[in-house]
């Protein structure tokens, strides 16, 4: 059963390829089946592949699949491996899951679009690497999926390239992940400088080698590859691309956010949990920017007025928790977390996006209102997705939230005090959300009133509403992954242990203290959902509650423009102006007036008159007798 | 007897000067030609002397390299004359100036 690993990846590879052979000859909306089940395929497999390992127990868990040998360079053996253990498991049974549900939605949400074939190429492209990313057993392999990733997400952010905000939107996604990408590279070049090799596990893997590494080496590259991550996975400071991403279409978006890309952050620093492990300075870096990220991104979402921006925001702040989880230690709760999160916010997004389509393209939360009206399936699962990531009991997000700030507030209380506060704040916005787009009066009727097509806000089709059904159902229901009281033994998500071991931070917490925490969590939830709904149903404008500077998310994408942007400009200008000009022109055109100014002084010799040259001739002869006298001492 | 060497070189001398000072002075393209050969012969002239005296035979077989160019030259020189000559009658070497700069 394990060794159908290798269909894993390849199934959605062969999706891509036959939609790109006969895409356009099925049109709408074949290509779009085509895609989902390639994709669904995929999910059937990794199914299979999951009871397979169920079957086994401790370190047989971990099966490695070798499909050829791919660099062998000298020292250098890379492999094209896949590695399966519970680890990769989890997220591949998730990615390839909601990823079939996205393309089941998106072949309702892109219908009439005149590049729908190439839409799902790309999608399916995108599993595929995200798919090879989580599998591959040595940093090189998962290092190709990772740019695929970074790849897809460029073609697919600028899908709507007409649009300059849609092209430059996916520009800026590729830039900020390239700058993530160079601290990968390094990373891979320091590993196996030290180590000889760049395979994870195994007697010849990395982590066999940990004594390897000194502690700075250690600390180095556990900072490169979190740099990496925090490029992939939208952190502080690299985040503001994930907000200009929403240009895409929004199943992208969901895909991004939820199942694929992003998370491959997270996933990164869990791979390397027995370096990151051993290194409590890297551990602090990670914890203390997923915190601070949690934060300002929580704070940024509270004020924005396009929909999906809001949960561009939140996706960070929530990937912010992870990371905090990540350096405490706690990757288990990271993991849940991911988990949790891809069921509520896939789900938020493919809601958002229904909400778009139904109300005609209207992104902006202030032209909404009283949707429930119209909307009514919308209206109920997006509600359960908007009470799971507020962190309201009993759905996933409390008890995955709760678990990071559990372990959190056992190492790093200070860091716990910041991911409380925002959770608080992620209460507060979401309901923001919820009462704009919802509640409240039916403003879109003014905004509306002059378009051609305007009707009604409507409810979108089957294939767009199973999908929200699903994520509904698994979003109120995904905390029964890991119940804080549950035996080891039931526990899905506790299987993770054989991969984390002993480097897993497992603090020793009385039983009322774990309740006093949870209690308190859900108290700052309910507490920040009700300061909203009283705030923000009756009335859509508190300019006192948005700040200018919330608004432009605290003016980071202006000082990158004025750190980078504008000086970068200048260099580029003076290049074309000064160097290409003077310096490069300068030495073209000086060498072509060289030539011409001496044939014209050179000219004058030729007379045409061959006395006048035989007495060159002459002359030269004497002269040349002359010299060869002188050096025969003939002449003094 | 021998003659001295030092009288066939003076004679070598006078021939080629006199060879390119009409070169330089006569207009006329056949005694131009005409000096050119003279101009040769006094090198040719020249060659067997330092041949004899230095008792080498590569002086001797040089001469026949310039009778040879020599021969070249009056062919192609003697043609081109032709021509010239048969295109306007009585032309000096001034009137070919087409390649002035």
């Amino acid at each position: 059963m394990l060794h159908a690993a290798y269909l894993l990846p390849l199934l959605p590879l062969a999706g891509f390829v036959a939609l790109a052979v006969i895409g356009r000859r099925l049109g709408d909306p074949w290509a779009g089946w085509i895609g989902t089940a390639a994709v669904a395929a995929s999910f059937v497999v990794a199914c299979i592949v999951y009871a397979g390992l169920l079957q086994r127990s401790g370190q047989g868990r971990v099966f490695t699949q070798v499909l050829f040998s791919w660099i062998p360079v000298g020292g250098l053996h890379v492999d094209a491996a896949l590695l399966v253990d519970p680890l990769s498991m989890t997220m591949v049974l998730f990615v390839t899951g909601i990823s079939t549900l996205i393309h089941l939605y998106s072949i309702g949400y892109m219908r009439g679009d005149e590049d729908y074939p190439k839409f799902f190429l790309y999608l399916n492209l995108f599993v595929a690497s995200m798919l090879l990313l989580v599998l591959g057993n040595n940093l090189v392999f998962t290092f190709v999926g990772w740019e695929g990733v970074g790849a897809c997400s460029y073609w697919l952010i600028s899908f709507w390239f007409g649009r300059e905000s849609a092209a430059s939107a996916g520009k800026k996604a590729f830039i900020y992940n390239r700058i993530g990408d160079v601290g990968f590279l390094l990373a891979i070049f320091l590993v196996f400088s030290k180590t000889g090799t760049v395979v994870y596990r195994g007697p010849h893997g990395i982590f066999a080698h940990l004594s390897a590494f000194g502690p700075g080496a250690r600390t180095a590259v556990c900072l490169l590859l979190f740099l990496a991550a925090a490029g992939k996975s939208a952190q502080f400071p690299l985040f503001p691309w994930l907000a200009d991403a929403m240009e895409g279409p929004t199943p992208v978006s969901a895909l991004i956010h939820a199942a694929t890309m992003v998370t491959a952050g997270v996933y990164l620093m869990c791979r390397i949990n027995p370096l990151l492990s051993l290194s409590h300075p890297a551990q602090v870096v990670v914890a203390t920017v997923g915190a601070v990220t949690a934060f300002i991104a929580a704070t940024i979402g509270c004020a924005q007025d396009d929909i999906k921006k809001v949960l561009a925001y939140s996706t960070i702040s929530q990937l912010g928790y992870m990371f905090l989880a990540v350096g405490t230690g706690a990757y288990e709760a990271a993991i849940f977390l991911m988990v949790a999160h891809a069921f509520f916010k896939g789900l938020l997004f493919l809601g958002a996006g229904s909400v778009i389509h139904g109300s005609h393209d209207e992104q902006d939360l202030k032209r909404m209102g009283n949707l429930r009206r119209y909307m009514k399936l919308t209206f109920v699962t997006f509600g359960v997705a908007w009470l799971a990531i507020a962190g309201i009991p009993p759905l996933s997000g409390f008890w995955a939230k709760g678990d990071v700030l559990t372990n959190a507030f056992a190492r790093f209380p200070a860091l716990w005090a910041i991911g409380l506060l925002t959770a608080a704040l992620t209460a507060y916005y979401m309901s923001r959300l919820m009462a704009l787009a919802f509640y409240g009066d039916d403003r879109w009727r003014a905004a509306v009133g002059d378009r051609r097509h305007a009707g009604d806000p409507h409810e979108s089709p089957w294939v767009m509403a199973l999908p929200l059904v699903v994520l509904a159902v698994l979003a109120a229901a995904g905390g029964l992954l890991s119940l804080p009281w549950h035996p080891a033994s039931v526990d899905p998500l506790r299987w993770l242990g054989p991969v984390f071991g002993s480097n897993l931070y497992t603090p020793r917490q009385a039983a009322s203290t774990k309740w006093v925490l949870s209690i308190v969590d859900a108290v700052v939830a309910v507490a920040g959902l009700a300061v909203a709904l009283r705030w923000w149903v009756r009335r859509p404008d508190h300019p006192a509650l948005e700040p200018v500077a919330l608004q432009r998310s605290w003016y980071l994408d202006d000082v990158f423009d004025a750190a980078i942007g504008r000086p970068g400009h200048a260099v580029a200008r003076f290049a074309a102006e000064v160097v290409d000009r003077v310096v490069i022109d300068g030495a073209v055109m000086g060498v072509a007036r060289l030539t011409r100014s001496a044939g014209a002084g050179l000219r004058k010799v030729q007379t045409g008159y061959v006395r006048q040259y035989a007495v060159g001739i002459v002359f030269g002869m004497v002269a040349l007798l002359v010299y060869m006298a002188a050096r025969a001492g003939v002449v003094h | 007897m021998s003659v001295d060497p030092k009288f066939y070189l003076a004679l070598s001398f006078a021939l080629f000067s006199i060879g390119a000072v009409g070169l330089l002075v006569r207009r006329n393209v056949l005694v131009m030609f005409m000096c050119v050969e003279l101009m040769l012969n006094a090198a040719n002239l020249a060659f067997v002397t330092f041949a004899r005296k230095l008792n080498d035979v590569g002086g001797q077989s040089m001469v026949f390299f310039v009778l040879v160019v020599a021969a070249a030259e009056v062919v192609v020189g003697l043609g081109i004359v032709v021509a010239i000559f048969r295109r306007r009658r009585g032309a000096t070497a001034d009137d070919f100036h087409l390649m002035k700069g």
